[in-house]
This record gives C-alpha cells, structure tokens and sequence, in this order.
C-alpha cells in the first residue's frame, strides 16, 4: 500500500568483468526488485524499465504502447527538447499501425518459413566455402570476419538483390550504425553514403528488375523513398544482428565445452540450440515503446507520454519463466523467449536468422573439432552496452591444422 | 478443439508453422497463416496450444467444441 516502486537511477554502460553473456547485474537486480522500476531519463523526464518476462511482453503485445520514433528518447544521453522528426517513409520499425502494415504486408510472403528453408541448400554452400577459406589460410583467425559476418551479408544481399561487389563498402556503413562507437558526424556520412548508394540501387532495380525481393517490391504501389527505406532497414537488420549471434555464440560454446560437445555429438540438437543461443544472448538487447493512454503495468501506472524500456535480455534471463536461466543449456524444453520480441513488429528475417544458425553453428564446430579461443576469454574484445546489438568485436580462434 | 486464424491481425511470424507445421501453414503470396486441420487432432493440441501462445499478434483463435 502505496509502496514506491522500485527505482534504477542510471542505464548500465557496462557487463561485469568476465560476464560477458550475461546482462548488466545492474538489471538482473532491478529484476529482483521487481519486474517494472522507475527510471528516470537524462534531463528528468520520468519513465520505466521492464525487465520481467510476463510484462515485456505484454507491452509488447499491447497496441497502447507505440513504437513510433518521434516519442523516442535516448535511454542514457539528454538531448534536451530537440524535436525528433517521425520515421523515414517505409523504415517500418518505428511506426505504429496502420502505416507499419502498408510495409509489412508486402514483405510478408517473401520470408516465411518455407521460403527460407528453402535456402538451406544455400546457406550449406556459403559456409562451407568459409570454413574451405579458413582451412585453407590456417589458424589462428578472427571469426568475425572469416565467418561470422560474411554468411548473412552474402544470404540478405543475394535475397534483397544487392550486387555482390557492392557488399563490403555497405557492410563497413552498417557497422558504423551499429557497433556504437561511432561518432556523430561519422555517423552521419556513412548515413548519407548508404542512402545515396540504396537510392540508386532502387533506380536499378525499377529499370532492370532482376529475382530478388526489391525488384519483386517495384511491382507495387510503393514509391521509390518507401523502397529505400524498406532496403535500409532489411539489410541493416540482416547484416548485424545474425553476424553477432554466429561470433557471440561461438564464443559461448567455446566456454562451455559439455554444450558444445552436446552439439557436436548430436545433430538433432541444432534446432533446440539456435533457440537457447537466442534467448541466453539475445543479442538485440533492449527496445522502448512509449504510452499513448495511461496503462497499467504490473502494478504501476503508466502515464501517457511515458517511455517504457523494455531489456529484453533480462526477460530472457526471469527465472520464473526460465529454471537456471543463467545457464546455457542446449537441450533446454521450454520455448517462448523474446529474442525476436514479440507484436506485431516481431522479427520478420527470424526464419532466415533460424536457418542460418541451423547451418551454421554444427558446420563450424563439427569441420574443426579442436576449436578454441586464440586468446584468453577475458582478451574478447566485447561491443559496449550503448550499442543496440550486443556482440564481439572480433573473436580470435584457432585450431590444430 | 477448433482453431481458426485472424488473418487480419495475423503477421506471418510463422511461429505457429514452426511450431506445428501439420496444422498450420503459411500462404505463398502474403505469407499469412492458414489453418490446414481446423480440427487438429489429439496429439497435437499440446504444441497447438503452445502455438496459440507464441504467436506474437494473437491472431490464433482456439474454441473447444460444445456439445450437447
Ligand atoms: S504465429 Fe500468428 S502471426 Fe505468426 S504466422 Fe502464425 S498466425 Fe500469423
């Protein structure tokens, strides 16, 4: 009875020494205290933090939350008043309906399950001609980017229709966006740089339509700005976040071995694996909505105009979803993790994600059986919090040749 | 036990797909999901259940049969 709520006074900026999977103890405490807390912004303005399951998902389930990007507001940096302008047209992420659905419906039948495991076959032939190259040069060698990164560059850019020789420059753009170390006007250029190369892309493609879902998407009502920003958000999405889960989860096997081993003994684990990789790491971290109305969460109020953060990584961590949450268990029974979310903005690439895993991960560690760190564990360099996928700077490896 | 979609609200996740690939499917065009057994049987209601829940956009409808 009018007991106040538990407060977290700063966003964490970093993990625990030598904790590298797991989510700043700051958030695993807040949990503890209760799933919602206090949370004030940089600058005063009053929110949440979400780090229950049951109610990360519900508000994530809950149309009075929005997603549109003029509520934004930076978890950890004041800005002041600045007025953030709403969402490019067709970047779909960071719109609420009906303006999400116009994007999203023309990509729905173009990544369903069956159509993405029907790129199975080339997703084999992308990372057995990898691990060829890494045989090849020999050990040691940076995982990141002898493996990691290029599998899901190739399968987003041959999907979407991007020329192959075009892929590195546009890669070393995204990265930018995403490794959260990049500064402000940098960022800008490789912003202006990316949109200038997708706005020619488009042009190509409405001239010389090739097979690829781009060309495919000209044969609709959508303009040419709507295309870009469409193609901006499927390659941004698809070129980072698998290629952290592929490092950051080799990583994780390679710390504990009995799982490993587990994955190597029995292929029939595979599937079960990619979906507790996902949920241990959940890489895409942490995402915030904002109220429209005032909504009660788990107890507390939310006010209109208030923005929640939701830390999807502690959710995945709640013990009274997940027994042993902390443990990474391959074998694990229970399902439901919110490491695609969960709404109506759930992951639309998780099947293409799922069958890259799939492929992936028994290839790498069944082709090299004496696997392991080129340096000690505490030696990885990791991404700091403040960037929005979670991950490995480069992960040094090597194996007896 | 009866299961329809809402194809309205529905997101083509796939998730239900995923989950029970013999009851539920995805159409080819708009990735929608449709229902292949209306009336799924026994030994599956477990994961159809599980289905219903995972589904992000709560777009599985599941009625148990009344009868008289
Ligand atoms: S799980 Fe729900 S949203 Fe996803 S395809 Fe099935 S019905 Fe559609």
């Amino acid at each position: 009875m009018g007991e106040s709520p538990h407060a977290v006074t700063t966003m964490p900026t970093a993990r625990q020494l030598g904790c590298p999977f797991d989510p700043p103890a700051e958030l695993i405490e807040a949990r503890q205290h209760s799933p919602i807390s206090r949370y004030t912004f940089p600058g005063g303005k009053p929110g949440w933090l979400v780090t229950g399951y049951d109610l990360v998902r519900s508000v994530l389930a809950d149309p009075r939350f929005s997603s549109r990007k003029e509520f934004m507001l930076h978890p950890t940096i004041d800005y002041g008043d600045i007025e953030i302008p709403p969402a490019p047209p067709g970047e779909f992420l960071l719109m609420d309906e009906p303006q999400h659905s116009r994007y999203r419906k023309p990509l729905m039948g173009k990544f369903t399950v069956r159509r993405m495991r029907l790129l199975t076959e080339r997703v084999e032939q992308i990372t057995a001609d990898h691990l060829d190259a890494m045989e090849k040069t020999g050990p040691p060698t940076d995982l990141v980017t002898a493996f990691a990164r290029p599998i899901p560059a190739i399968m987003i850019c041959e999907l979407l229709g991007v020329p192959y020789r075009d892929r590195g420059s546009f890669q070393e753009q995204v990265d930018s966006f995403m490794n959260g170390e990049t500064s402000d006007e940098d960022l800008i250029a490789a912003y202006t740089a990316t949109q200038n190369y997708l706005a020619e892309l488009v042009a190509a493609k409405r001239a010389n339509p090739t097979d690829d879902v781009l060309s495919e998407l000209t044969d609709s009502d959508l303009t040419d700005e709507e295309l870009q920003g469409i193609a901006l958000i499927l390659l941004a999405a698809g070129l980072d976040t698998t290629a952290n889960m592929l490092a950051l989860g080799t990583f994780a096997l390679l710390r504990n071995p009995e799982q490993l081993a587990a994955l190597r003994a029995d292929p029939a684990l595979a599937d079960r694996a990619v979906e507790e990789l996902l949920r241990y790491l959940s890489v895409a971290k942490t995402f915030m909505r904002t109220a429209l109305e005032d909504v009660e969460v788990g107890g507390e109020t939310v006010k209109a105009g208030s923005r929640v953060i939701l830390s999807y990584n502690t959710a995945n961590r709640d013990p009274e979803r997940f027994a042993d949450p902390h443990v990474l268990d391959l074998r694990r029974q229970d399902g439901g993790h919110l490491a695609f979310g969960h709404g109506i903005h759930q992951c639309l690439g998780q099947q293409l994600a799922r069958v890259e895993m799939r492929v992936a991960f028994p290839a790498l560690v069944n082709r090299f059986p004496t696997l392991r760190l080129a340096v000690p564990p505490e030696g990885v360099a990791l991404r700091p919090e403040t960037a929005d996928i979670y991950g490995v700077k480069s992960l040094p490896v090597t194996w007896d040749a | 036990m009866r299961i329809t979609v809402d194809a309205e609200r529905c997101v083509g996740s796939g998730m239900c797909v995923l989950t029970v690939g013999e009851v539920f499917d995805q159409r080819e065009d708009d990735g929608r999901a449709v229902v292949l057994r209306p009336e799924p049987p026994a030994e599956t209601w477990e994961l159809v259940r599980e289905a219903v829940d995972l589904c992000p956009a709560a777009a599985i409808v599941l009625s148990t049969d009344r009868r008289p």
